[in-house]
């Protein structure tokens, strides 16, 4: 029988990635986490909210999360020995990578794949953001590709240039995984169509129960909570919501 | 040839399984993926005339058999609910609009502003235990509001109304009787029960950020079938037996307690989108079993003799 309760655990450590993005660090009590899951956060008495895990330790997880509204701002504001809750994980992860996957992570995006990243061959991780100071995990992946909009870091533009130059270049390329702003997504599954390799992309919706009950995630035909949210690209393209309508 | 197809209210079902208000049925996409996976008939989830946000999250979770939830009737409101279900033909079975309102002008209000929409039958829940303002926290399932509501519903359509019960009512056959006498067609028996609260016994906190919840799964279904067996007695009008159908099983006892509809809301967490099918397999196999044919044999058997 089912048990999907948060598990309550003492914070073990907060700290700051880079502008606004912080990672939480609790217990490990995942069972068989797959990258790409995500698990269901609890602050007791505020709320309960959906995220990646971007550190899949033996003893530990980290999440990472970006500071947008209350939830974040008052998980930021939290102290080693606080307790939050986990409830999950939930939903179905990336296939499993070899070296030569490409991962590919925009903004806060990135941190669901970080674990992915540390599988795949150092010169595969593409990271980007808008400008250096929200750059996520320079130094976790110093051989990454680095691309911001700014140019205050790596190179100036956007990641998807990076996997363009790298698909043109060199065969070796088994698939490519990808989470980010879904504009980015999207220039990412016609890139990969066009070089005829496989790809898979994570969405995000707004999530209530995460395990396919209230209907809240619903992308089109999908429903993101159970059915992804890591998808096949060939699942979404022609969804007429993806990179065009996300309910509130 | 053994046959599990079911005529409810006029609506010709393929198998008497529906989809209970609250569970997937918020837009056209999710309800087709309902109907796809096998369910004879799908109700949407409860629209009233403002939006409500509902409540916070933690909104449901589940300790083994017992699942309890507190959304709130979250939804968008009878004007957006109108564009949402503007094409619901293409779920491809029968749907049930659920309308909910503080008070009977409300029901009144949504029922005229979506009668456009094809809907097959009207449900009316006047039991939902946890949210202020509505069923049984704003007195709703008493024999007389429900005479009341039902009686105001029935000018407003011609559509077949089923009235949703709660098995909290200490009268519970005099309130299904009101119900038939205000000219309701059906019964729904029943919502969730409860409420009932877990604490976190970590942090102190009640689990749902509302507290307090509504409890559903297979935990409840001895008092559904209670109640249906209870209510059968009592009127003429069909049953929708509601509340914990998991199995093949739990579907052929509560027709045999007297169920015309099965609602499975719950049962989709514990067994997957496609526990329409699996639970329709399972009573066709049961009934080949046992030499029947069709589901009249089965139906409100536990009360003869
Ligand atoms: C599968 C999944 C994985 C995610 N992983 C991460 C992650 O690793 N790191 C991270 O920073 N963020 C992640 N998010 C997004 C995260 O859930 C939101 O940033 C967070 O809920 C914002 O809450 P808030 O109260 O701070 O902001 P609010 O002001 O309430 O909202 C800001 C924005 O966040 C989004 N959001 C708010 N509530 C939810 C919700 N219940 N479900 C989905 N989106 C919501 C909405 O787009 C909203 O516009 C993930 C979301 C999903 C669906
Ligand atoms: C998450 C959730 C949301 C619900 N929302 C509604 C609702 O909006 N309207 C309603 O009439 N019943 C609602 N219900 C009650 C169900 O329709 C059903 O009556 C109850 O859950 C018992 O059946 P089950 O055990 O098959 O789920 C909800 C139940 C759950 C679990
Ligand atoms: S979040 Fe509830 S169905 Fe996906």
């Amino acid at each position: 029988m089912r048990d999907d309760y948060p598990r309550s655990l003492e914070i073990l450590e907060i700290e700051k990635e880079a502008k606004d993005l912080f990672t939480v660090f609790v217990k490990n009590t995942l069972d068989g986490f797959v990258p790409g899951q995500f698990v269901m956060v609890w602050i007791p008495s505020v709320d309960e909210k959906p995220f990646g895990v971007s550190y899949l330790e033996k003893d530990r997880i980290g999440i990472t999360f970006e500071v947008k509204g209350k939830f974040t701002k008052k998980l930021a504001g939290m102290k080693k020995a606080d307790i939050i809750g986990i409830r999950g994980p939930y939903g179905i992860g990336f296939p499993d990578p070899d070296s030569s996957t490409i991962v590919i992570g925009g903004g806060c995006g990135v941190s669901s794949l970080a674990p992915l990243m540390e599988k795949v061959k150092k010169s595969n991780s593409i990271i980007g953001a808008r400008s250096k100071d929200m750059l996520l995990f320079r130094n976790r992946f110093e051989d990454a590709h680095f691309t911001t909009d700014d140019g205050t870091f790596g190179k100036k533009g956007f990641v998807t240039e990076i996997l363009e130059e790298k698909l043109s270049a060199l065969d070796k390329v088994s698939q490519v995984f990808c989470c980010g702003p879904e504009i980015m997504m999207s220039r990412v599954i016609e890139i990969c169509k066009k070089h005829r390799k496989k790809c898979f992309i994570s969405m995000e919706r707004y999530m209530k129960c995460g395990f396919g009950v209230c209907g809240q995630c619903m992308c089109g035909d999908k429903v993101v909570c159970n059915e992804g949210p890591v998808f096949e690209s060939k699942d979404v393209e022609g969804n007429p919501e993806f990179n065009h309508f996300a309910k509130d | 040839m053994i046959t599990i197809k079911s005529d409810f209210l006029g609506m010709k079902l393929s198998n008497p399984l529906i989809l209970a208000s609250g569970i997937m049925g918020i837009s056209v996409g999710s309800m087709k993926k309902i109907a796809d996976n096998g369910a004879g008939a799908v109700t949407i989830k409860s629209i009233s005339k403002e939006e409500r946000l509902g409540h916070n999250n933690p909104t449901m979770f589940s300790f083994g058999d017992v699942f309890m939830n507190a959304v709130g009737y979250s939804n968008p409101g009878m004007i957006e609910a109108k564009k949402e279900f503007s094409d619901i033909d293409r779920i491809g079975v029968p749907v049930i609009g659920s309308v909910i309102g503080t008070k009977a002008d409300d029901f009144v209000a949504v029922i005229e502003e979506l009668k456009d929409i094809k809907f097959d039958a009207i449900e009316i829940p006047l039991s939902c235990p946890h949210t202020p303002g509505f069923g049984v926290l704003a007195g709703q399932g008493t024999p007389e509001a429900t005479y009341r509501i039902t009686k105001a519903v029935r000018k407003a359509t011609r559509l077949p109304i089923i009235i949703k019960l709660s098995a909290n009512a200490p009268d519970l056959t005099i309130v299904a009787k009101a119900a038939e006498k205000a000219g309701a067609d059906a019964i729904n028996m029943g919502n969730t029960h409860g409420p009932g609260m877990r604490i976190d016994i970590d942090s102190g906190k009640p689990i749902l950020d509302f507290k307090v919840g509504g409890i559903s799964g297979p935990a409840i279904t001895p008092v559904t079938v209670r109640c249906v067996y209870d209510i059968y007695e009592s009127i003429k009008i069909p049953i929708i037996g509601t509340g914990g159908i998991t199995t093949g099983r739990d579907a052929i006892e509560m027709m045999m307690a007297g169920a015309l509809g099965l609602g499975v809301g719950t049962g989709i967490y514990y067994r997957g989108f496609d526990v329409f099918k699996k639970i329709a397999n399972e009573m066709k196999d049961w009934m080949k079993k046992k030499g029947h044919l069709s589901l009249k044999e089965i139906i409100g058997v536990a009360h003869e003799g």
